[in-house]
């Protein structure tokens, strides 16, 4: 185990899939020379070359597709959106022709590829670059989609990704990049691609919550339990496939079950979550499912705004207890 | 850069590639009609892009094709598949819906997909798969091997973002692909002249750096020594190559669109059945005495039987089992 940032535990995870797969390579928009917009490739143009890091003009649907048809040949691209806003531009070539290669083809053409890069509310950036991505992906069959909260998750996630035969969307986070953790130095180390994970162990209330929201909700937690009231948190990590297992085992135990989304409520990922919750363990819930979403607004600027549209700890707070009858 | 060009000295025409070239241009034809009939039989359903009077392009383009190149296409596909070598068989039953389909039934006529010819499919979101096609000749690159990436599409592509961002990876890239853009004159219903600012659609290769040309998409002999230069320099040099192919179609859109009706006149789809690419090369191939009567006659007879054993294996192909809904979702 080494202490490193979320940012250089997913540097680690490309350079170790590189070194071990030469059909691995890393493209998109200053990911070589200038070594990543937010540094998550720093040294790697140094290590493998122009020919394996592969700097692209700024044209997110040409140089997906160029991705995708080198996939088609048996490559395995990560392609890295500098900030996952921009992946909106090459939603056609992620979901129909990424996504339903396979299925159109008969199983003729897999497309192996990892689209990666941060997304999600960021600092002040307004409504354009602060927004969370993953909702126009989870959607999709033919997808995977891997939220990681953690820099060993971030490590173990990205590895698996890449070595997935689909392709996956790997939305990382601006806030978490300087986030330090415990990650194993091990190449041999991933994390399956499906599994969720039990942050905090709790018996009264289940909280599902991931990146931004699942730290929220960590805190929060703390601030229960002087009240008595015990919070398990689980993170899906994966939200498709999504470990429903871990999930509705939990709920199961609590009997309680409270969705945090920073983004917004409507048809969201707290929507599906509190659907399958509810259809495969009504019995077991002494109280509703409670959803704590972001507000259904565009990311505002100003300061005070942004605070106003992503879960407040306060209203987390608030939803426990209501689902807690405390 | 160059204007359309006459065809070059040329390789002679002998009665064995004089064959080769009319049995296949037959075979689309005769591919084309039985998928009409079977389409007002209701045996096919959906859109159905047919590829009637544009055989003498994909023809020309394929024939100097080695059989580890590969190719791409739009939905109007089903010429660039049989060309690059698909059994007919297995692509009408893919356009019935049936088991036995190149995609097990379930891409339909505009997604013909054969690997084992290295056909990379068709594919129907105009212009999306010229970065695809990008992308195979940056897999090529990448491994170092010397094969060619034949990008097919129609003059519909050309104002899309993703053909200019396609132009200016490969040439900027050096990808090995030759884009071949069949100007049938019009997308959809819209003519050229109210699509696109520059109408002499090869120009914007030349702006991209790219060397640019154009043929007479009729004539499969012009496109096939036009082909000829620009696969062997793309194979030689490693550069991408840019030929627009005019050509015409002689029916609508699709089945939905009687030709004509409203965006161009029965005049002018008459004058242009007069250049029938397989008429004109018939008549090139008695003129010079290549072939005779006879061997037409043995040619199309001999399409007519395979197209009807193709739509016969289709008959007989059952239906993709319930359980293959689910299948090929996600690979394993």
């Amino acid at each position: 185990m080494a202490v490193m940032t979320y940012r250089e535990a997913l540097n680690m995870a490309l350079r170790e899939e590189m070194r071990r797969d030469p059909r691995v390579f890393v493209i998109g928009e200053e990911v070589g020379l200038y070594e990543g917009a937010y540094k998550v490739t720093q040294g790697m143009l140094k290590e493998f070359g122009e020919r394996r890091v592969v700097d692209t003009p700024i044209c997110e649907s040409g140089f997906t597709g160029i991705g995708i048809g080198a996939a088609m040949l048996g490559l395995r691209p990560v392609i890295e959106m500098m900030t996952f806003n921009f992946s909106i531009l090459a939603l056609d070539q992620i979901v129909n022709s990424a996504a339903k290669m396979l299925y159109m083809s008969g199983g003729q053409y897999n497309v192996p590829i990892v689209v990666r890069g941060p997304g999600g509310p960021a600092a002040q950036l307004a409504a354009q670059h602060s927004q969370s991505m993953e909702v126009y992906f989870y959607h999709v069959p033919g997808l995977k989609v891997v939220r990681p909260s953690t820099p060993a998750d971030a490590k173990g996630l990205l590895k698996s990704a890449i070595r997935d035969d689909n392709p996956v969307i790997f939305i990382e986070a601006e806030t978490l990049y300087a986030v330090k953790g415990e990650v194993p130095e091990d190449p041999d180390f991933t994390i399956p691609l499906g599994q969720a994970v039990v942050r905090r162990e709790g018996t009264d209330v289940t909280v599902i919550a991931y990146m931004g929201m699942m730290y929220r909700a960590l805190e929060v937690a703390e601030e229960l339990a002087k009240e008595g009231i015990s919070v398990e948190i689980v993170d899906p990590r994966t939200l498709r496939p999504m470990d429903t297992e871990t999930i509705v085992g939990s709920v199961r135990k609590t009997h309680r079950c409270v969705v945090l989304e920073a983004g917004a409520g409507f048809a969201g990922m707290g929507s599906e979550i509190a659907a399958f919750v509810t259809e495969t363990a009504f019995d077991d819930l002494d109280a509703p499912v409670e959803r704590v979403t972001g507000e259904n607004a565009p990311m505002p600027y100003a300061k005070n705004l942004e605070a106003l549209k992503t879960p407040s700890r306060a209203k987390i707070a608030a939803a426990i207890r209501k689902a807690c009858y405390a | 850069m160059a204007q359309t060009k006459t065809a070059a000295p040329a390789a002679k025409l002998d009665a064995e590639l004089a064959r080769r070239l009319l049995t296949q241009m037959w075979q689309i034809r005769r591919f084309e009609e039985k998928a009409a009939e079977m389409y007002a039989l209701g045996k096919i359903g959906g859109f159905l892009h047919l590829y009637v009077g544009q055989e003498a392009v994909a023809v020309g383009a394929m024939a100097v094709l080695r059989p580890d190149d590969y190719a791409i296409s739009s939905y109007r596909e089903h010429g660039h598949c049989l060309a690059k070598g698909s059994d007919p068989r297995r692509m009408m039953a893919e356009l019935f819906g049936r088991r036995d389909g190149l995609s097990k039934g379930k891409g339909g006529s505009m997604h013909l997909f054969d690997k084992s010819v290295n056909f990379l499919g068709g594919h129907a979101i105009v212009g999306a798969h010229l970065p695809l096609a990008a992308g195979a000749a940056f897999a090529i690159k990448y491994q170092g091997g010397d094969q060619v990436v034949l990008c097919f599409f129609g003059d519909g592509a050309v104002p899309e973002g993703e053909f200019h961002e396609s132009l200016n990876l490969a040439a900027l890239w050096k990808l090995p692909v030759i884009f071949v853009c069949e100007n049938n004159r019009y997308a959809m219903g819209t003519a050229i002249h109210r699509a696109l600012s520059q109408t002499e659609i090869w120009r914007f290769a030349e702006t991209y750096g790219i060397a640019g040309e154009a043929v007479d998409g009729m004539d499969v002999l012009a496109v096939r020594d036009c082909m000829g230069r620009a696969v062997e320099r793309t194979r030689r040099e490693r550069v991408p190559a840019f030929v627009e192919a005019r050509t015409y179609r002689f029916r609508g859109h699709s089945m939905r669109d009687p030709a004509g009706a409203v965006y161009c006149t029965r005049e002018e789809v008459e004058r242009e059945k007069e250049r029938d690419p397989i008429a004109l090369f018939s008549d090139r191939c008695l003129r010079d005495g290549v072939l005779g009567e006879a061997d037409l006659r043995i040619i199309e007879k001999s399409v007519n039987e395979v197209m009807e054993e193709a739509v016969a294996f289709a008959e007989a192909s059952p239906e993709p089992p319930a359980e293959w809904l689910l299948t090929d979702v996600y690979k394993d």
